[in-house]
């Protein structure tokens, strides 16, 4: 049988009709778009079509709203590091949740040394964060929030066009009290190209994405900046994507973001209830067949591709490679440089205990993902978490 | 086809040992504990279990076309081998934690987590030898400069059904040869020394560190005949047998005979009161069924130490003497006594304090 890949949350394979949009910009159409002769000119055409198609499926106002970056990573660096440096006079505190991307929590543990104060809010148990618990948080000094679209280890949705809206009428009253007002940034790394995502109606001033999630390139990503928001660029060049993100514009890739999201959008019905059937299956039928087993933040709104499941009184890392030798690819959290981490800090935040966070894999499904290969899973996993639990001190069956 | 999953650290060693068995047939799969330190802001460049060991065992495996994985065991570490270490100096003792990591993490959990998952045995790049007999036995390696059998004296025949030592017959020197040869990554790496979660071997800071709440207490310095000669930084700072670092002012050397919790004195004296030919070893396990209850081993009471002849009496309580014919300089509390006979290891227990009722 071929090799199952559940972990889509990490990453995902390239689409030939993607991989075919981007090949001509390689070497016939190489230009860059800054040069003044025909060249550079047919590059700025394509670098601005790709730039109205994404901010078209965003419902950005503008097009020049869409900033393209090299991913995730840099977009919540530039979100948060440009909006606190920007504003850092107005004030200094910022408000995200334990429950956030490296991405986002390492850099408000710098912006921290620097002299900023975060409030880091803890989510519920069902691994949702609650609008109000943020709101809560705001003080005379909040000059921004950062709350995640969707979690990358459980799939959780949180409340960010709630919390927005809530914003948008404390910014209101902020703005008649002198007081700084409010920017909210959104990761919506997970999210993208899997729900809908519109930037009006969350009223966010900055979210990020990154190709890759999405049947993309990697090392390409967009950071939405709503006109108006104070940024500064993190770093010195050029004065391409209005001048917050100097250097030549990676063409190939941007044509392939704005490609393989346009596809997503296209196909997001079908599939993502397809995905969300399969999604079902699985984690009923690890459910009715393996017993103490429990899946991570089922009541909360989720995205449909992803199922967290916690075993009892087994070591993830250990059925991972079991897996991974009989070809199913699966993740025991976000994927991580060395291949091994503590208990998830998401799973630690929604009060898991620490032993089930550590018996806990994360199964993202995407594209290629059939009915068999749930079914080849299924017939599985089960014999191979009994004959860990079987060598654990831990379990008494 | 068997399977074995290889401990690997990112080393020279354990490198050629996952090779050696891949190219005698065995399905290998590599795999890098994470112990230590790898949530440490202050990254230790080449040390134990740091992000570049893990890359380095990663290189390897892909030159090699096989599979890595990475185990977190990081809180089993801690509990089982550092907190044992820290323990034991505030109780005096010199403890060798490479021999409990040898017990616990890797011929325990690391290999119950491989049996688990369907291996039939782990391999580990360690200098020693299995003999294959009617009774499978522990040898020490053929290269008798790198023997490492001291530091695996707990493992059992039952263990020993499990555990390939491919670099048994190897030298040193081969074994960077065949890297080499081979073009591993890591051919020219350099040996591990010292224990690796303490930085530049500076036990003080680390266990002053460790533990805020624990007082490193000054005390006395006593002549054995309790008259007070100076006074020490604090017991942990301290093994016996050691001879700098006292700050005394005596015309001869002095060095430490023992060290005493009850009282926080260290008792010092002349090189020739270093030596006894006495001592006494707790928690004795074997590798082979219990031999009679005195025998005849030639012992060796820390991993440099050239094993002495001896006369071992079993005790109750999993305990022994030991009666060497010749006196020993720094009989240690803590270190692990080993008994050999001839190449083959018998078994042994942790020293306990010297003249101790038993």
């Amino acid at each position: 049988m071929n090799k199952i890949y559940l972990d889509h949350s990490a990453t995902t394979p390239l689409k030939s009709q993607v991989l075919e949009a981007m090949l001509p910009y390689f070497s016939n159409s190489f230009g860059n778009p800054s040069s003044a002769h025909g060249f550079g000119q047919e590059a700025l055409n394509v670098l601005a079509k790709a730039r109205a198609e994404v901010a078209g499926i965003l419902n950005a106002q503008r097009e020049e709203e869409i900033i393209f970056t090299s991913g995730g990573t840099e977009s919540d660096n530039m979100a948060l590091k440009g909006v606190a440096y920007a504003r850092k006079n107005e004030g200094r505190h910022i408000i995200t949740t334990q429950i956030e991307h490296h991405a986002i929590l390492s850099v408000c543990e710098q912006l921290e040394k620097e002299g900023f104060s975060i409030t880091f809010v803890a989510p519920q148990k069902d691994g949702c964060v609650s609008a109000q618990s943020v709101i809560n948080a705001i003080r005379p000094d909040t000059i921004l929030v950062s709350v995640m679209h969707a979690n990358n280890e459980t799939g959780a949705l949180e409340p960010v066009e709630e919390i927005a809206n809530v914003l948008e009428q404390k910014n209101i009253l902020r703005q008649n009290s002198a007081l700084p007002q409010i920017y909210i940034h959104t990761d919506a790394v997970q999210s993208a190209g899997k729900i809908t995502l519109d930037v009006q109606k969350l009223k966010v001033n900055m979210l990020s994405l990154s190709a890759h999630k999405f049947y993309g390139p990697k090392g390409i990503g967009v950071l939405y900046v709503k006109s108006g928001t104070k940024i500064i660029p993190l770093m010195q060049g050029g004065h391409q994507e209005r001048n917050i993100r100097p250097g030549t514009e990676n063409i190939p890739s941007i044509v392939g973001l704005s490609a393989a999201l346009k596809l997503c959008v296209q196909n997001m019905q079908t599939e993502s209830l397809r995905l969300a059937q399969l999604r079902d299956r699985l984690e009923n039928g690890v459910l009715s067949n393996i017993k103490k087993a429990y899946v991570n933040a089922n009541k909360c709104p989720r995205l449909g591709n992803v199922t967290s499941i916690s075993f009892e009184a087994i070591e993830a890392e250990a059925l991972l490679v079991m897996l991974d030798m009989a070809g199913i690819a699966v993740s025991t959290g976000s994927a991580c440089a060395s291949g091994s981490q503590d208990a998830s800090h998401v799973l630690r935040a929604m009060g898991v205990d620490p032993a089930l966070a550590r018996g806990t894999v994360r199964f993202s499904l995407g594209a290629q993902n059939t009915q068999e290969q749930i079914e080849y899973v299924l017939k599985t996993l089960p014999e191979f978490v009994a004959k860990l639990r079987a060598m654990s001190p831990m379990w008494k069956s | 086809m068997k399977k074995v999953l290889v401990a690997m650290s990112g080393g020279v060693d354990s490198s050629v040992a996952a090779m050696l068995l891949k190219e005698q047939g065995y399905e290998v799969v590599g795999a890098t504990m994470r112990l230590w330190h790898a949530n440490d802001d202050k990254k230790r460049p080449g040390g134990c279990c740091s992000i570049e060991d893990i890359s380095d065992a990663k290189r390897v495996c892909n030159v090699l076309n096989i599979a890595h994985y990475v185990f977190n065991f990081e809180s089993e570490f801690k509990k089982f081998v550092v907190d044992n270490f820290v323990k034991e100096y505030f109780c005096a003792r010199t403890p060798n934690p490479c021999i409990i990591c040898n017990q616990k993490m890797k011929f325990e959990i690391f290999l119950q987590r491989a049996i688990a998952m369907g291996f039939d045995y782990i391999a580990t790049g360690h200098y020693a030898n299995v003999e294959h007999a009617q009774h499978l036995r522990l040898k020490k390696s053929t290269d008798k400069t790198k023997d490492q059998s001291y530091a695996l004296f707990r493992l059992d025949e039952r263990k020993l059904e499990r555990i390939l030592f491919p670099l048994g017959e190897l030298s040193k020197k081969e074994v960077r040869q065949i890297a080499q040869n081979a073009n591993l990554p890591v051919a020219q790496k350099p040996d591990s020394q010292e224990i690796c979660f303490i930085d530049n071997n500076d036990y003080g800071t680390f266990l002053k560190n460790y533990d805020p709440l624990t007082k490193i207490e000054k005390g006395d310095i006593l002549d054995k005949n309790g008259k007070k000669l100076g006074v020490h930084k604090g017991l942990a700072y301290y093994t016996v047998g050691q001879r700098s670092g006292l700050g005394l002012s005596t015309p001869e050397p002095r060095y430490v005979l023992s060290i005493n919790s009850e009282n926080n004195t260290l008792v010092v004296g002349k090189k020739e009161d270093t030596y006894s030919k006495v001592c006494f070893v707790k928690d004795v396990s074997w590798v082979n069924a219990k031999p009679e209850n005195n025998f005849i081993a030639d012992v060796k009471i820390r991993y440099l130490h050239t094993a002495a002849r001896a006369q071992v009496k079993s005790k109750e309580n999993n305990c022994a003497q030991i009666i060497f014919c010749e006196p020993q300089m720094a009989i240690t509390p803590g270190q692990s006594a080993v008994f050999y006979y001839g190449e083959y290891v018998l078994g042994g227990g942790v020293i306990v304090k010297n003249n101790e009722n038993m």
